[in-house]
């Protein structure tokens, strides 16, 4: 027999499954107005991001710097705050990484690598965690205090490699001196994958468990649900505050780092590619679950795959895919509000908000005091 | 340069130039969300809506020889994106800020996409009303320069504070922005009113980015807003949600984002980047100053995001 939870769960997956496809509709409309074939277009953004072992390797690498930076929006979603700082955390964490492969370049291979990760994840963890704490001290809205932050980043980039970390042999392109060639992480061997992939999945089930299956976990999900609540029964609100934007810093520190030390080797402008705002909609799409993150960043890291194929082959500009991104977002977001509203999923509680995931309650998780 | 001529006195005249010419961006689309956030709703997505403004005036100005006609029609598309964001902001359990979000992905990629073949040709720039003929030196002459639409925008102020204080439907939408409910016993259609309060904020905003493209900087190209539309959300909290106050701090920010390029006009220039993102780091102190955990921010209207 169908149960409550069990159509909650179809709900769950029918209605973005849906959403995904009446975006694809919208967007074969917006083609063909502009003059190609829609199922032209169709095919080759899945040839390009999913049809052969090598271009779905161009979609995993660029999955994995969105999983990261997705997860700066997703953690604190939890707490109900709206965080789209990953741009800048995730360039700031990118310098921290290169200021770290540059300072120890003689040491071992494997303790630069780490000491860039910790740089990365330390520099990205400081950089939200500011927002955290100004939003609990000061009651700076955090939303727009990360937002002013990536401006501040991206600004503080273009001054390090422009002026105090510039490598005089940059010429057209303002860059950092290089990581040396040993000191990168290196591909998954047999595939043109690099590691970052394997942090961005382990940091997604981490994410995933610390949220689902921790004490921290469940009171920070309690503090999202009911701030005035969960301050009565004691949760120290600003402490976890301040402590899951770290970690969501951290994360997008840590993709800053994967793009420095995995693919261009310095630190230059290249990392500012919107990997940052990609993120916020991978969370946004995933419902602010990790595990559904690591999922949606690999399919928008395959429509970003294709981007130079629309262009190559149909004669589209290259913004064709940032029109898609944007459909989708929208088609995403509306979805929302469907939840529980259509009749065929009436079984279901009538009048109960979906807006988080369902949060399952761990009978054995202890009363946090 | 003409400015060298002028030695340290190029460096002020250059900010107030800056400031009489790059704050009207930020003039129009505080303006607009500041309207918007009075109704109660927040919208992120200017940014989009100033792209896109900037693009389809320039187009529009290119295709047809006719600047002004350019700046109706950003005000046009302005309101065709913010009646998306209305209506899908106003959809349940749909968060007004992740809708910006998506507007602003979305607005740009329209910008983008129709702009490409657009960067190249030269259009026709709006006219400037020349107040500096008096002066023999062509600095002072360029400084005083004025954009009709910046006039524009600075009669819109006040009228826009009289609005709100002393007409009926100022009344409603403050109603609508501060207290749903008792809105809602009066009889005001709250939809009705966040609607046309977040049109018309776009339209404002589709109108700044028609004087980013059409008169300054004057071209068109995928940088040309720099973040100014997100800033307005920014801006209209430091400004109290007040609309002659958003002329005030527009003109501070149009100051701010010019100290770079003047510095940089003497030769100093190794703080260009920081100086340039001045705007941004005076908006953060601002609101760390301002912000008080203990009270909400005065004239914040009291529904606003909900």
């Amino acid at each position: 027999m169908i149960n409550r939870r069990n159509w909650r769960g179809i709900e769950a997956i029918c209605i973005p499954v849906a959403a995904l496809f009446f975006s694809l509709l919208l967007f074969g409309i917006f083609c063909a107005l502009a003059g190609a074939n829609p199922f032209a277009v169709y095919a080759s953004i899945y040839k390009a991001a999913f049809g052969s072992w090598r271009s779905f390797q161009n979609s995993l690498l660029r999955a994995a710097p969105l999983m990261l930076s997705s997860l700066c929006t997703a953690l604190p979603a939890r707490l109900g705050l709206v965080i789209i700082g990953n741009e800048g955390a995730l360039v700031v964490g990118g310098l921290g990484a290169v200021a770290a492969g540059l300072a120890l370049s003689t040491a071992p291979p494997t303790i630069v690598q780490i000491a860039m990760a910790l740089a990365g994840i330390i520099c990205g963890g400081l950089w939200i965690g500011a927002v955290g704490a100004l939003r609990h001290y000061r009651a700076v809205n955090e939303t727009i205090s990360s937002l002013l932050l990536n401006y501040i980043a991206i600004a503080l980039l273009n001054h390090l490699v422009g002026g105090p970390m510039r490598d005089p042999s940059s010429l057209n392109k303002p860059s950092s001196y290089p990581i040396a060639d040993i000191n990168m992480i290196g591909s998954i061997p047999g595939t043109r994958v690099h590691y970052g992939l394997i942090y961005g999945l382990i940091a997604c089930a981490i994410a995933y468990f610390l949220i689902q299956r921790t004490t921290f976990g469940f009171a920070a999900r309690t503090a999202g649900g009911n701030i005035r609540a969960a301050r009565i029964a004691g949760l120290p609100v600003g402490k976890l505050t301040m402590a899951i934007c770290f970690l969501a810093g951290s994360c997008a520190g840590l993709a800053g780092m994967v793009e420095v030390a995995a693919v261009h080797g310095r630190a230059n402008e290249s990392l500012n590619a919107n990997y940052g705002y990609g993120g916020i909609l991978v969370a946004f799409i995933a419902r602010h679950n990790p595990l559904a993150a690591s999922l949606v960043a690999i399919l928008l890291g395959g429509i970003l795959a294709s981007g130079g194929i629309l262009q190559r082959a149909h004669n589209l500009p290259d913004a064709t895919v940032l029109v898609f991104q944007g459909l989708v977002f929208l088609v995403v977001l509306y979805s929302e509000s469907l939840y529980g509203r259509l009749p065929i999923f009436k079984e279901r509680e009538p009048g109960k908000g979906t807006d988080s995931l369902p949060p399952i309650p761990n009978p054995q998780a202890p009363i946090p005091s | 340069m003409t400015t060298e001529a002028l030695g340290w006195w190029g460096v002020p005249l250059a900010i107030a130039a800056g400031t009489l010419r790059g704050s009207a961006p930020f003039l129009f689309v505080s303006l607009g969300e500041c309207l918007t956030e009075k109704s109660g709703k927040i919208n992120l997505g200017l940014e989009g809506t100033l792209l896109t403004g900037a693009m389809s005036a320039y187009a529009i100005s290119y295709l047809t020889g006719s600047p002004w006609l350019g700046v109706l029609v950003a005000g046009l598309a302005g309101m065709v994106l913010g009646f998306i964001h209305a209506w899908l902001s106003q959809q349940p359990r749909v968060n007004d800020v992740a809708v910006g979000i998506a507007m602003i992905i979305f607005g740009s990629g329209i910008a983008f996409f129709f702009g490409k073949s657009f960067i190249q040709p030269s259009a026709p720039q709006l006219p400037t009303i020349d107040l500096g003929t008096w002066s023999s030196i062509s600095a002072i002459q360029s400084a005083l320069k004025i954009s009709p639409l910046f006039l524009i925008g600075v009669a819109i102020a006040p009228l826009m504070q009289w609005f709100f204080k002393s007409t009926r439907w100022g009344l409603f939408i403050r109603a609508v922005g501060d207290s749903p409910d008792a809105a809602k016993a009066m009889g005001i259609s709250i939809n009705k009113v966040r609607m046309i309060c977040i049109i018309a904020g776009s339209c404002l905003a589709g109108i700044g980015g028609a004087y980013l493209s059409l008169y300054y900087p004057g071209s068109w190209n995928e940088r040309i807003s720099s973040g100014q539309g997100l800033m307005a959300v920014a801006l209209v909290i430091f400004a109290r949600w007040n609309p002659v106050q958003c002329l005030y701090a527009s003109l501070l920010f149009g100051g701010a984002q010019a100290i770079g390029p003047a510095l940089q006009s003497v030769g100093i220039n190794s703080y260009y980047y920081l100086f340039n993102a001045s705007p941004y780091i005076l908006t953060l102190l601002i609101m760390i100053i301002t912000c008080s955990p203990k009270r909400t921010l005065t004239g914040a209207p009291g529904a606003l995001g909900q």
